[in-house]
């Protein structure tokens, strides 16, 4: 990018100022910190120059909408389109969950994102035994069909984007979503939306399986495979390094981890001898805003640049579409303290202008509750206004990849993609991606990084403010804190209880044996006979339970 | 003096084991003898792997919300099995207003978030050292 000559002139002057001023600055006055680093622990020197890109050429960096895309997926990025202001939500019953969606909508978001509880995410019903006290906790309860069409009851689903996060039961849900569209009389065409689906970061990070590693991304092959087939515009996963990044890893190992399983799936699904142009357009990515801003900002343009080389290398894709990374963003919810709550609006506003300074397409703020409970009402108002102050206020999305150029943002990005690039080869060597999570590679790395931090923060080596720094004596009911409605876990169970007992059981039992045939048969897709099941009112914990019959379950070896 | 014997436990459906794994080998630098169960265990299991390894100290993390219904779940069993004297410190994603219930229910301690390693192996001492011999 730069003229050869060029270059050695600026290093002969960056020689005579560290010979001079930067040598006379230190005798008067030393730097408090020897060794900085980033985040991920990669060493960072004073000041950048264009000696640090010498060797860079412009086209890595190029231009917005154009390969390898380190500057955003598209030519005019937020200029034509600000990002979708997603906050997840999900409580109790379905009409609950419902009600905060009306709100959200009402105070300006812009996509929906629903989050579930725990026995809907590891595929039990609410009255089985192990559901017992989490049924609507952490999340919005789902037997049934009825739970979907009460959960988006008076909600356009042609025109509001939906997220599920959701995992191991994935496909049931999406499942039930297209058969509530069809029920509606939607075009399946012009669903938008994600299903998170990305199964392989649960037996590294998240930790919600049911079935083992095999079987669970035959489903996901299958669920993508269907949304190529029939809903153009939905991302049928979401490949996912936040939960990685949340787990311990630090960033360099997130999207170096999250490319690995990235990589799997494309295996997965071109195996089957589908071309890799028809579904790679509608893989997706979420990310973590972790606390290093720079690197966080590097970190996003490292991933669409490490992508897109993945994609046409590697995999021969020939569609740009297919090597532009689109990704949704949250705030570390890990960074948040307990102490001092109120810090966690600040704490979570820079990461948030990090993302959008990354390019972001989707972005969730956490609340400022974060440590407490799940978010109470006003702390998800004050996280949305956080977005739309960065929105409206700043300006910052007047320009594309405004950090662009930056000597230091330039040479982190390639820093970056080099850590990564080696890390991949590593899981090469290994055998690939679903070997290595079978050696616990990845538990591994992620549980040294998670111990070696908090090493770091106990001795304040790592800074918390209020935390470790600064610290005050607690103050007590410091927020207001989300309540659970203690009848939750009876209505709903009573729902369910009433679902089955009106609906056709003959038919759900033939359509369960039909569904364990073609269990039994790897090259059957899986979404028919799971369409059929929902909408016949099979319930969630039905469909696992006799799939577990022909699976079996995952067992953990676990690692610490 | 042997060895403080730990039981790490993860109860429920609750997948995030960062903290509990963190704790365990900090614990196990500290000098003592820990076992980790891995997740996703009922109370019945955790009580049965308490007592077979006859552990001082279970440790139970919980970032569900679901202490309420399982803790008391835990107690009972312990008792159930002659264990009642086995030390219950929970730890994980526990609002204030539930530690003083699930003290009175027979929690030997609430370890809150950031407490450090460290200070979570000295608790366990202090716990330890305080208890009624066995």
């Amino acid at each position: 990018m730069f003229d050869p000559e060029a270059i050695e002139r600026i290093r002969a002057k960056q020689r005579a100022w560290e010979a001079r001023e930067l040598r006379e600055f230190l005798a008067r006055q030393p730097e408090s910190r020897a060794d900085c680093r980033t985040g991920s622990g990669l060493p960072v020197e004073r000041v950048y120059t264009p000696a640090d890109i010498a060797a860079t050429s412009f086209d890595e960096i190029g231009l917005p909408g154009r390969y390898p895309f380190t500057r955003g997926p598209y030519p005019t990025m937020y200029r034509g389109r600000l990002w979708t202001m997603r906050q997840i939500a999900g409580y109790g019953t379905g009409s609950d969950t419902n009600q905060r969606f009306r709100y959200l909508i009402e105070q300006g978001q812009t996509g929906l994102s629903v989050d579930f509880d725990m026995p809907t995410l590891m595929g039990y019903d609410s009255d089985d035994p192990r559901s017992l006290g989490e049924v609507g906790r952490e999340g919005v309860a789902v037997d049934t069909l009825d739970d979907v069409e009460a959960l988006f009851d008076g909600i356009d689903l042609e025109h509001i984007s939906v997220s599920m996060t959701i995992n191991p039961t994935a496909w049931i849900l999406l499942a039930m979503y297209v058969a509530l569209a069809q029920a509606r009389g939607n075009d399946l065409g012009r669903l938008s939306g994600t299903c998170q689906t990305d199964i392989l970061k649960e037996y590294i990070a998240q930790k919600e399986w049911i079935f083992p590693i095999r079987p669970s991304l035959r489903l996901v092959r299958d669920m993508i495979v269907y949304c190529a087939d029939h809903l153009a515009r939905y991302n049928p996963i979401n490949i996912s390094g936040y939960h990685i990044s949340e787990a311990g890893a630090t960033s360099v190992q997130e999207v170096a981890f999250t490319m690995a399983n990235a990589i799997a799936y494309v295996e997965e699904v071109t195996r089957a001898g589908v071309d890799v142009d028809r579904f790679a357009p509608r893989l997706a990515f979420y990310f973590v805003a972790q606390a290093d801003f720079f690197e966080e900002v590097a970190k996003f343009r490292a991933a669409r640049r490490i992508w897109a080389k993945l994609m046409k290398e590697r995999f021969a894709a020939a569609r740009p579409e297919s090597m532009r990374l689109r990704f949704h963003c949250q705030t570390a919810a890990l960074t948040l303290t307990k102490a001092q709550p109120m810090n966690n609006i600040v704490r979570t506003a820079l990461q948030a202008l990090s993302a959008v300074l990354g390019g972001a397409q989707s972005l969730h703020t956490n609340g400022l509750d974060e440590a407490y409970a799940i978010p109470s009402e006003l702390a998800m108002k004050l996280a949305l206004r956080t977005q739309q102050i960065i929105a409206d206020e700043t300006r910052v999305p007047n320009v594309v990849d405004p950090l662009g150029g930056s000597y230091y943002v330039e040479a982190l990005t390639n820093r970056v993609e080099a850590e990564v690039g080696e890390i991949l080869k590593k899981v090469d060597a290994l055998g690939g991606t679903v070997k290595a999570i079978e050696e616990g590679f990845f538990q591994r790395e992620i549980a040294d990084s998670a111990f070696e931090f908090a090493r770091r923060k106990a001795s304040g080596a790592e800074p918390v403010i209020g935390v470790n720094k600064f610290v005050e004596p607690p103050e007590p009911n410091a927020v207001p804190v989300h309540k659970v409605d203690p009848e939750v876990e009876a209505r709903q169970i009573g729902h369910l209880r009433a679902v089955r007992a009106k609906r056709d059981g003959t038919r759900v039992a033939a359509l369960l044996d039909r569904l364990a045939r073609e269990a039994a048969d790897p090259g059957v897709n899986l979404m028919p006979v799971t369409i059929e099941l929902v909408k016949a009112r099979a319930s969630l914990g039905e469909i696992v339970g006799r799939l577990r019959q022909v699976w079996g379950r995952y067992v953990e070896t676990p690692v610490f | 003096m042997p060895p403080i014997r730990v039981l790490i436990a993860k109860v429920g459906l609750d997948g995030h084991d960062r903290g509990a794994k963190v704790v365990a080998r900090g614990l196990r630098d500290a000098g003592m003898d820990v076992v980790y169960t891995g997740l996703h265990r009922t109370p019945e299991e955790v009580v049965a792997a308490a007592v077979q390894e006859d552990v001082d100290v279970l440790g139970i993390s919980l970032l569900s919300g679901a202490h309420m219904t399982l803790i008391p779940r835990v107690l009972e069993l312990l008792r159930a099995a002659d264990a009642g004297d086995m030390l219950l410190v929970i730890g994980g994603v526990i609002p204030d207003e539930d530690v003083p219930a699930l003290l009175a229910l027979g929690a030997a301690d609430v370890v809150l978030q950031d407490t450090p390693p460290d200070a979570i192996a000295r608790r366990v001492r202090e716990l330890v050292a305080a208890r009624q011999p066995r």
